[in-house]
């Protein structure tokens, strides 16, 4: 710090480059763009599985809205489905009460669910550990028993009917192959996912890291650690209310199922299955586990729930990172990302 | 001699029925290099996470600069030029020493709240947390995430992490723990070169270190001072022989 090692010391040594190293971090790798190149392929080439496809990529969506909390900066959620219930079900209501314009209907859901974290994230960011997964826990339960009760707006156990989605740009019509389905999915999909890519690999990103890494030495660094989670929570719920948002207005219609216990779990199964704090494993883990429940889907639906738990304490234990996490490790190391 | 950078008025704090802090009044002035020592279990890392906000004293107030900063948030306190070290490596194990100070200084900056731009794009930010770096001769290794640097190269960086938030006053609670002899006069040496206007008080167990680089020495025993001095003061005191150095000749004298 004092002059005289400021004019030797700080002269960028010919191996380091530390704004090169962190840009590489941010650049768009080949496998990416490849990736994205292949989310076409059902368009062509498995044209029956367009409304399985618009599926994942809901999921996907939901998966990664999950990551940002969760893999980035450590927030363990048992009822993130809330979120994604209560855009499902605004959407759903502003549809069945005259409006079915998809695009509007999506700002909207992601509004309400924006509100419902934030309220909720007061409670998220003051717990840890057990008591974040029993609060989060709780906080889905809430939910059911309220969308339950309020039937008279939500349909109850009977489920929300009467939804009419208007075609997108008024153009594209849903039709039922699901072209339209998977195709505005997956428009809404990249551009969210590309808005979290941006965000994790911002200041406030690198926070969210750090506090996942070490909550007791953020604060000592002039890091107020509640604010930053509160923020990337409603982030998150706002996310997952637009992928809720989304199963409404291609299936046209929305249960008690978008909100309960049974889809917060599977969610987190999807992202440690895939791997955590990468994003792309949130959209992998949604590949794998929708499709294979697709195949398994003759058999007894429990039964399939026997091929998930093995293959999840299989990955638990031995890819820790998740499948992607495990992939990644095949590439060779100069074409990865450091 | 102006205001203290630093000052705790009757500081009492108690864990149960052990009192852990009685009544502590210490005045740092600005520039200074003060060494906090005391037998284990005096209650020294408890003044600094007092000082720093981590623990919340019974009662007393904390002075820096002379405001009252008790009420504050440690973020808040930092934000007002308080940092610290930690004794245990208190880092960010998958963050390469560079994020995690670049993290530190946008934090400062005020930058770190932003989720649209960049991190690469705040050139600014991400020169100076090298600069701190290389002050602290890790610009070699910056690039590795922290859990893979050698420990005495993880000292520094709870050092660079601290310096990254620009302080004012600077707690060091043992900076050179655990680093081999030899090694941790040279991290004396870098906390030496810190620049006059930055006010520094540090623990440390080596006497030899802390009479070479404290200007005066304040002694704890039993979450009290027990007295305040020069290194010549200190050393000469029978009372601290007998408490801290460890005299042997008085029957009273009890090692801890």
């Amino acid at each position: 710090m004092t002059t005289a090692t400021e004019s030797s010391a700080t002269k960028p040594s010919a191996s380091v480059d530390p704004r090169a190293f962190l840009k590489r971090q941010t650049r768009w790798s080949v496998f990416e763009v490849l990736f994205w190149l292949a989310t076409l392929s059902p368009f062509f080439l498995f044209e029956t599985y367009l409304s399985l496809a618009s599926q994942i990529a809901i999921t996907a969506l939901f998966a990664v809205s999950l990551d940002l909390i969760l893999g980035y900066a450590g927030i363990i959620s048992l009822g993130h489905a809330v979120f994604f219930g209560v855009g499902a079900y605004t959407a759903g209501i502003v549809s069945k009460y005259g409006w079915g314009e998809p695009i509007s209907g999506l700002f909207i859901a992601a509004a309400a669910a924006a509100i419902v974290g934030y309220l909720t994230s007061f409670i998220i960011v003051r717990v840890q550990h057990l008591a974040l997964l029993m609060i989060t826990l709780g906080l889905g339960f809430i939910a059911v028993e309220i969308a339950n009760s309020a039937d008279w707006l939500t349909g109850g156990a009977d489920g929300l009917l009467g939804v009419e989605t208007w075609p997108v740009l008024g153009i594209w019509d849903f039709d039922l192959w699901g072209k339209t389905a998977y195709g505005f999915a997956l428009v809404v999909l990249f551009i969210l996912f590309v808005v979290s890519r941006r965000l994790v690999h911002s200041p406030f990103g690198l926070s969210l890291r750090g506090i996942r890494e070490n909550a007791v030495r953020m604060p000592a660094i002039g890091a107020p650690n509640p604010r930053r989670l509160q923020k990337v929570y409603v982030i998150s719920a706002a996310i997952a209310g637009v992928a809720g948002a989304l199963l409404t207005q291609t299936t046209e219609f929305a249960s008690l199922e978008v909100l309960g216990f049974q889809r917060s779990a599977d969610l987190a199964i999807i992202l440690i299955l895939g791997g955590t704090g990468r994003l792309y494993g949130a959209i992998i883990g949604a590949i794998i586990f929708m499709v294979a429940r697709d195949q398994l889907a003759d058999m007894n639906p429990q039964y399939w729930y026997f091929w998930i738990g093995l293959l999840l304490m299989a990955v638990v234990l031995f890819l820790p990172d998740g499948i992607l996490g495990g992939l990644t490790r095949l590439v060779p190391a100069r074409w990865r990302k450091p | 001699m102006s205001e203290a950078a630093l000052a705790t008025r009757g500081l009492n704090m108690r864990f149960g029925s052990l009192a852990v802090a009685q009544g502590i009044d210490i005045s740092v002035p600005r520039g200074a290099r003060y060494a906090l020592i005391g037998p284990n279990g005096a209650g020294k890392t408890t003044l600094i996470n007092m000082i720093t906000g981590l623990l919340r004293p019974d009662s007393g107030t904390i002075l820096l600069e002379g405001q009252d900063i008790t009420a504050l948030k440690t973020d808040a306190r930092v934000k007002r030029g308080l940092a610290r070290t930690f004794q245990i490596n208190t880092l960010f194990p998958h963050l390469s020493a560079l994020e995690a100070v670049t993290l530190a200084v946008s934090e400062r900056r005020g930058e770190a709240g932003n989720w649209w731009r960049r991190l690469p794009d705040y050139s600014e930010t991400v020169d100076e947390a090298y600069e701190i770096l290389a002050s602290m001769q890790l610009a070699d290794v910056c690039l590795q995430p922290t859990h893979s640097l050698a420990y005495g190269q993880q000292r520094l960086l709870e050092i660079a992490l601290a310096l990254a938030t620009k302080p004012r006053v600077l707690l060091l609670d043992e900076p050179a723990a655990g680093v081999p002899r030899n090694e941790s006069s040279a991290l004396f040496e870098a906390i030496a070169r810190l620049p006059d206007d930055i006010t520094v008080l540090f623990i440390e167990h080596d006497m030899d270190i802390v009479f070479r680089f404290a200007s005066r020495i304040i002694v704890l025993v039993g979450g009290a001072t027990l007295m305040e001095g020069t290194p010549a003061e200190i050393s000469s005191d029978p009372k601290v022989r007998e408490v801290y150095l460890g005299s042997s000749h008085t029957g009273g004298a009890h090692h801890v």
